[in-house]
């Protein structure tokens, strides 16, 4: 059997706000094709963890190794490596000046330098994959959160990330609309996507999650696969927490 | 009443011109103000300490001095250097005056914008630059065309202190009409309904494009 490649390695990785120490000595590693979800109670570090990886936040200390490299914002290219990885926002944020496709071409064009042309192709073909093959052209105003979700989902593939990263995707959804977001996501990892998902869908983490980390207060309490965290926590507060949200 | 009817219809003509002039004096600083204005909100939000201190500088002088002593000091003071044309002089003295204001306007609503705009734009690997251009200037600027429309009205009313370096614009003309007839008040009730006529025209058309603007949001 050849060895999964790693494609997020975490060690030893601190961040504090001023004088709020969020995340303590974080140890993650991510390979290829996996869907990590992330869960833990409000306040727990998850977002701020996810915001590491993708350099939204700058760690106080440890490393963050990314394919196979050690990224430090002093020295490399922060918007390549983002480019490479893609982060999809509880609030959505899409632009609200451009429309879906808009949205949806921006970065290839502007960043990649790919030509239009290409980028309306791919884009589209990237909006049909999510189900949106008939909203090209309105504005995000005119969208269901479900489907402005989905729009930002095509966005971030289309700078053909090699890994995702969601932060509570569904959170700000009304709960009929919830499904169609984890569909598109669940596709998503079945097509090979490495993953690392904040959510509260403890259905989502046990179907698609091939790891799942609990974190508490900064930490990280118990991690396994979704069976083990699931039906046999070791720890007594990642039981509490399973309690209190089932 | 007769006599003020039989000035406003009876000197249109020289009353066009000057309002042709105040038009373009008025367009023409605007650009250039917003240019500038934009250009000083940058340095207020480059979180360059020395920047906002020059950016804070020039907004107190502008905000601290009469704007006609501004168009004076441009216009006889750089005269002195080089000679510049009235309508320049003034173009560029009413641009460096609106300009503190517009630095203001820009840099209120580009802070207006929600982080998550901004951060979604890095996420996909745009530069700092890139998203200000791409994502957040022209939301900023949507959000500011109310405020951009009243500093242009603001403008149109201020341009007529072009007048005290020679420029027949429409209080010029009014001025000079009046002080040949030595009738100041009809040619200043003409010259007022001018100004209120632009005004109520612009206040119409800044709402139409605000409207027009809020449909693609
Ligand atoms: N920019 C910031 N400045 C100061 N404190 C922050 C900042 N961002 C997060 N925090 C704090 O860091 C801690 C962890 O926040 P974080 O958002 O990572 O938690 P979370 O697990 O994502 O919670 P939630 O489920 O509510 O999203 C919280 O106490 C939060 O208040
Ligand atoms: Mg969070």
């Amino acid at each position: 059997m050849t060895k999964p490649r790693e494609m997020i390695r975490v060690e030893k990785l601190n961040k504090s706000f001023g004088d709020l120490h969020v995340l303590y000595d974080i140890d993650l590693k991510v390979n290829e094709s996996d869907v990590v979800v992330l869960i833990g109670a409000s306040g727990s570090g998850k977002s701020t963890l996810l915001r590491c990886l993708n350099f939204l936040e700058f760690k106080d200390d440890g490393k963050i190794v990314i394919e196979g490299e050690q990224v430090e914002a002093a020295t490399h290219d922060l918007n390549k490596v983002r480019a490479k990885v893609g982060m999809v926002f509880q609030h959505f944020n899409l632009f609200p000046h451009k429309t879906v496709l808009g949205n949806v071409i921006e970065a290839p064009i502007q960043v990649k330098g790919m030509s239009k042309k290409e980028a309306v192709k791919e884009g589209k073909r990237l909006l049909d994959k999510v189900g949106l093959g008939d909203k090209y052209d309105i504005y995000p105003s005119r969208l269901s959160g479900g489907q402005k979700q989905r729009v930002a989902i095509a966005r971030a593939l289309a700078m053909q990330p090699d890994i995702m990263l969601f932060d509570e995707p569904t959170s700000a959804l009304d709960p009929e609309l919830v499904g169609e977001v984890l569909e598109t996501m669940k596709e998503l990892g079945e097509e090979g996507m490495t993953m690392v998902v904040v959510t509260h869908e403890m259905g989502f983490a046990r179907e698609v999650g091939d790891w799942v980390v609990y974190m508490n207060e900064g930490r990280i309490v118990e991690e396994g696969q979704p069976d083990h965290i699931f039906d046999h926590p070791k720890e007594e507060r990642t039981k509490a927490f399973l309690n209190s949200i089932l | 009443m007769g006599e003020f009817f039989d000035i406003f219809i009876g000197s249109t003509d020289v009353f066009f011109q000057g309002l042709w002039l105040t038009l373009r004096l008025s367009v023409v600083s605007l650009l250039i103000a917003i240019v500038i204005g934009l250009f000083f909100a940058m340095l207020k939000i480059s979180r360059i300490k020395i920047l906002e201190i020059i950016a804070d500088l020039y907004i107190w002088v502008v905000r601290g001095t009469p704007l006609i002593v501004q168009i004076f000091i441009l216009y006889y003071g750089l005269a002195s250097i080089w000679l510049i044309p009235e309508f320049w002089a003034a173009s560029i003295g009413l641009a460096f005056h609106s300009g503190a204001y517009i630095a203001e306007i820009i840099r209120g609503s580009i802070q207006s914008i929600a982080k998550g705009q901004n951060e979604a734009a890095r996420s996909l690997g745009m530069n700092r630059r890139l998203t200000m251009r791409r994502i957040v200037l022209p939301q900023a600027f949507r959000r500011a065309v109310p405020a951009l429309g009243n500093q242009f009205i603001i403008g149109i009313k201020d341009s007529s202190l072009a007048s005290f370096i020679g420029l027949q614009e429409l209080f010029g003309v009014s001025n000079t009409m009046g002080s040949n007839s030595f009738n100041y008040l009809p040619y200043f009730f003409t010259v007022a309904i001018y100004y209120l006529v632009i005004v109520l025209v612009l206040t119409v058309a800044v709402n139409q494009l605000e409207k027009k603007l809020a449909v693609s949001d």
